[in-house]
């Protein structure tokens, strides 16, 4: 049988375009994967790998609470004890909405040797809601009036301190001395000197000292120190935090609970050194709202975003703070700001540089928050090689004045627009300039890190590690020397915002510069401040 | 004579249909095979819909492997038959299949949020168009006028000739 050329044509015509589309596909994917791997090879970096800490092994961490407000319930939970209140509310969540994961994460949570032994909560509801939860027939649960109490007790190894910022150093200074492990929330201190205080009892103390930025576990934070440090970015010049949020939560309008009155709270015993005032369902529930218990923005948010900064960047200290702002969103008689603008100077600073040696020194870091919206604005850090997103995920964009990059970009092997770096631990492979396949996850904000594609709740990472280091030793990523450099940074930008003065920094000899006329500490802690750097001797305004 | 010619052109047509379908399915078959970092993990993990549950058990660490090189193997067999027309009524509906799967991943349901697709759409979206055109390709094999099936549709031809 004879076959005619129009024959061939007819029967064969699809296989020149066969070869042609595996050829193109072939091709285009593997010079993809080369720009790639050569972009990847010139960056050198390694992302991290999940944590890994010892087993707690042996008797189990007899821990006690102060402090079970809604913080104190979270870290009951990262410990593995929720209440039944919790559960029933997050079925019903769940039964709403099939993406709610709350309890399906808290069910799949790793279970740590732990045992509540005590609690300590001035508001008797929350007290009796602790030991309710987690009393049992073997494990009975002993509520004491005071921190004193618990800590004499002989019955707690470890307590976990989520009370009003007024009562952290106190608090955690008694347990150290005690030799009583401590975990306390951010800020660690209410004043300067609290915070010289508790570094000399944490230093003299054999017990473990834990600050409460749960944070520095996520694990793109850990891959974001590898690519400063390898000088990715550059010398990077400014950075740029932000809290934006938009709700009565997040302007730490609380709930009042229904049974709050003067028979069911020990109102002196929540006021501590606090002025005395009348007993002030407010003050008691919305406590962050005031000076004399709390520290507004900047003790309560900045701090997570300086910690977070120190963490990869370990810049420490600012040599001076500036701040401005008001109470814009919020005028429903709180005296911390719900707008601040904070400028954190650091003329020494510097992540390397790859231009003439001496051009480059000296970084910004501007915090920059509002309550009254919610538009989401990313961290980012600028430097003249490069610009990185730091959040869960990790984006490094190639800067177009880049000297680094120079070459590259001039072979059009990077573009200013496109990420030459993106690190998902969400998503199960490091991909350097995303694709369409590339995975999508939402990023969840501080609140959780990824392992092994898993989401895991940081806070219960941040305790393993503090529980883990008390039973073998070893160091917590948020001890007090990361705690100091946290608080006294947000101490100096309450008093810039309070003073509306520039506050410095002196490096070696660890003060604050003075101000002629100002007590430091008394003015961080004065509910009103007038720029004559008077303070206002009026009472507080006390809202019923 | 009219009807002779549409039927020539709308023959015609399908066969282009059909290399275009096949050049699409090859080539992300090949894009695939040829990148060891391709996974279908991120897009059944972020499915969406009444199979959800079904597609997040196929990200599980002994499926996905699996999953992967099934997926794979299918979309460039799809392009292989549909190109070179050549058993194109199975690679018709492999791809029925496979084109099904991405639609319920991501059915362009309008109460679903819409993740990891690109464009707007109102229950019908490209997988769903590409499928119907399949569905087409089943019904009307096109192989004896361009393909490989022309050399069996003459070889028939010959059989029956000699045959009389």
């Amino acid at each position: 049988m004879k076959w005619s050329r129009r024959d061939l044509l007819k029967g064969l015509g699809g296989l020149p375009i066969l070869g042609a589309v595996w050829w193109a596909g072939a091709a285009n994917t593997v010079s993809g994967r080369r720009e790639r791997s050569e972009i990847l090879e010139q960056l050198n970096i390694a992302p991290s790998l999940p944590p890994t800490v010892p087993d707690i092994t042996g008797d189990p961490v007899r821990v006690g609470i102060i402090g079970f407000g809604g913080r104190g319930e979270h870290l009951c939970r990262a410990m593995g004890f929720a209440t039944k209140e919790w559960v029933e509310a997050m079925k019903l969540e769940a039964n709403e909405n099939p993406h709610h994961k709350a309890l399906e994460d808290f069910l799949k949570q790793d279970k740590l040797n732990v045992r509540i032994t005590a609690v300590c909560d001035v508001f008797d509801v929350r007290a009796e809601m602790a030991i309710n939860a987690f009393a049992t027939k073997d494990n009975a649960i002993k509520r004491y009036k005071t921190h004193q109490e618990m800590i004499d007790s002989g019955e707690v190894d470890a307590i976990v301190i989520a009370t009003p910022d007024h009562w952290h150093a106190p608090m955690s200074i008694d347990a150290l001395n005690k030799g009583i492990h401590v975990y306390v929330e951010k800020p660690m201190t209410h004043t300067i000197e609290e915070t010289f205080r508790l570094r000399e009892a944490a230093k003299k103390s054999k017990a473990v000292f834990a600050v409460g930025h749960q944070h520095r576990q996520t694990l793109s934070f850990k891959t974001a120190q590898d690519i400063v440090s390898k000088g990715t970015l550059g010398h990077v010049s400014l950075i740029q935090t932000n809290t934006n949020r938009n709700d009565d939560n997040g302007a730490w309008n609380y709930d009042i609970h229904e049974k709050a009155s003067e028979q069911t709270i020990d109102w002196e015993m929540f006021l501590g050194t606090a002025p005395k005032v009348p007993f002030n369902k407010d003050h008691f529930f919305r406590w962050r709202k005031w000076w004399s218990y709390g520290s507004g923005l900047s003790g309560d948010l900045l701090t997570h975003d300086y910690d977070r900064l120190n963490c990869v960047l370990n810049m420490g200290i600012p040599k001076s703070v500036m701040a401005s702002g008001g109470i814009y969103t919020h005028n429903d008689g709180r005296t911390v700001p719900d707008v601040l603008q904070v400028n954190m100077e650091f003329p020494e600073f510097s992540t390397g540089s790859s231009q003439k040696k001496g051009k480059e020194k000296g970084m910004t870091f501007c915090y920059s928050a509002t309550l009254g919206n919610g538009f989401n604005r990313p961290t980012i850090l600028m430097g003249h090689d490069a610009t990185m997103e730091l959040g869960n995920k990790l984006t490094v964009w190639p800067d177009g004045g880049s000297t680094r990059y120079a070459e590259m970009l001039e072979a059009e092997k990077m573009r200013p627009m496109a990420p030459i770096y993106q690190y998902n631990p969400g998503a199960n492979v490091p991909d350097a300039i995303s694709s369409a396949t590339s995975q999508y996850f939402a990023d969840k904000g501080l609140m959780w890190t990824y392992i092994n594609g898993q989401r895991v709740d940081s806070t219960f990472l941040h305790m393993r590690e503090w529980l883990s280091a008390i039973k073998n030793g070893g160091r917590v990523s948020c001890g007090i020397d990361e705690g100091f450099d946290e608080a006294i940074t947000a101490h100096m930008a309450g008093l810039s915002w309070k003073l509306g003065k520039r506050i410095d920094w002196d490096a070696e000899s660890e003060t604050l510069v003075p101000i002629e006329g100002i007590d430091f500490d008394e003015a961080l802690l004065a509910e009103s401040f007038d720029f004559n750097k008077k303070r206002i001797d009026e009472p507080v305004e006390v809202l019923s | 004579m009219s009807t002779m010619k549409s039927n020539w052109q709308l023959k015609h047509s399908i066969v282009l249909l059909r290399i275009l379908i096949g050049w699409h399915f090859l080539y992300e078959g090949i894009t695939k095979m040829y990148d060891p970092d391709w996974t279908s993990f991120g897009y059944l993990a972020s499915a969406q819909g009444p199979l959800k549950p079904f597609f997040t058990w196929l990200t599980s660490d002994a499926l996905i492997g699996w999953v992967d090189t099934l997926n794979v193997v299918a979309l460039i067999l799809v392009g292989i038959t549909l190109i070179l027309g050549f058993l194109e009524k199975i690679g018709a509906l492999a791809g029925i299949g496979l084109l099904a799967l991405y639609y319920l991943a991501h059915p362009s349901l309008p109460w679903l949020p819409q993740i990891n697709v690109e464009g707007s759409y109102w229950f019908v979206n490209k997988n769903l168009i590409e499928l119907v055109a399949c569905m087409i390709l089943y019904q009307h094999p096109t192989g004896h006028v361009f393909g490989l099936g022309y050399f069996f549709k003459n070889n028939k031809r010959t059989a029956k000739i000699e045959k009389v």
